[in-house]
């Protein structure tokens, strides 16, 4: 389909398709509806995450007097503060910010490589897709990280309420599932496997996409097509998804 | 298969500089904000001014990464408007979450 030259469209007249309105191709266009179609599905995410924190109580005393407790809702900076290979050393929010780094990083790698497809430079095209894709998979292996210390959990245990066999219990939890939780209301955990568990796998899925890129470049598959459009539209998804890493940043880390 | 007959003639232009130096500004602005943020999560008190700053500051990231990166802002005037204005439904979103959240039992 892409095969097909400029000269047999501009044939048709403007009603036969001859000219788009929109001065995109149909394939730019489905990805940036596809895109606003995903960013409900966030914002549905996000919002339902901000309600349900809003209906628990929040944490009144001063910063230093935080510890966790099931009976309100975690303060994220108290969660989030553990960098790799540092243990028992407090950088709130540190490790999340290099995160956000690395994936603002990997978008402008991945803008670079569009503006290397614009010129036809395959080789420019293949050496910002590649660093695009280490990009990614630096920040997932960042995530599994976070995700690790999450579900292992802090040194000391805290003190929850659960319902075993019919009648409610006090014990010590360490870490958190979908069931059970540490540092706060259940929900608190839920939300956090749920958010960046979904951004986590758009981003592998960028990845993936990305290097799919890459291989059609290597292999001159755009040279003969005589455009690097495919990088534009897989460039406009991995852009969302650090677009959304912003939200996720804001609305679940800083807030 | 470089010599293959029908290989297309590929013209490779040079980069353009200046498009290339204005990415890289608009990703020092992200990071710079990204580092405002950071300091206002330690410096300021958590109130309705905190939490209305960040989400000023993650607009103004927001149209960085869609206007600048994404390119929206130079493509047709209707392709921008065409994905601008249903996000308008989002804050229909929010509205609507809220009021049916209102009905719900505290937790």
């Amino acid at each position: 389909m892409s095969h097909s030259s400029a000269a047999t469209v501009s044939e048709k007249s403007v009603w036969d398709g001859g000219s788009s309105p929109m001065g995109a191709s149909y394939g730019k266009l489905m990805m940036w509806f596809f895109l606003l179609s995903d960013a409900f599905t966030f914002s549905g995410l996000l919002i339902t995450y901000g309600l349900v924190r809003s209906s628990h109580p929040a944490f009144e005393g001063l910063p230093e007097a935080f510890t966790f407790s099931t009976e309100y809702w975690p303060v994220p900076e108290k969660v989030f503060e553990a960098v790799p290979f540092l243990h028992g050393i407090t950088l709130p929010l540190v490790f999340v910010g290099i995160m956000t780094f690395i994936l603002i990083m990997s978008s402008v790698t991945m803008v670079l490589a569009v503006e290397a497809g614009h010129r036809m430079d395959r080789k420019a095209v293949e050496k910002w897709m590649l660093w695009t894709i280490i990009g990614g998979i630096t920040f997932l292996s960042c995530q599994a990280w976070e995700w690790t210390h999450f579900i292992v959990g802090t040194d000391t245990p805290t003190m929850v309420k659960d319902f075993v066999n019919g009648q409610w219990i006090t014990k010590e939890v360490t870490g958190a599932s979908l069931k059970i939780n540490q540092y706060g209301p259940q929900p608190f955990a839920d939300f956090f496997f749920f958010i960046t568990g979904f951004h986590g796998f758009h981003v592998f899925s960028g990845v993936m996409f990305n290097f799919l890129i890459y291989y059609n470049t290597v292999t001159g598959v755009y040279d003969r097509r005589g455009h690097y459009e495919m990088v534009e539209k897989v460039g406009l998804y991995w852009h969302f998804v650090d677009l959304v890493w912003v939200f996720v940043f804001t609305f679940f880390y800083l807030v | 298969m470089a010599h293959h007959s029908n290989e297309p003639q590929i013209t490779v232009l040079p980069p353009d500089k200046e498009k290339i130096k204005k990415l890289w500004t608009v990703a020092g602005i992200l990071g710079a904000v990204t580092a405002v943020e950071f300091i206002i999560a330690f410096t300021m008190h958590h109130g309705a001014a905190k939490t209305s700053l960040f989400v000023i500051l993650t607009i103004v990231k927001a149209g960085y990464i869609v206007g600048e990166f994404m390119h929206l802002r130079y493509e047709v005037k209707v392709l921008f408007w065409a994905i601008l204005i249903p996000t308008l439904f989002i804050i229909w979103m929010l509205v609507a979450f809220v009021y049916e959240g209102m009905q719900l039992p505290v937790f």
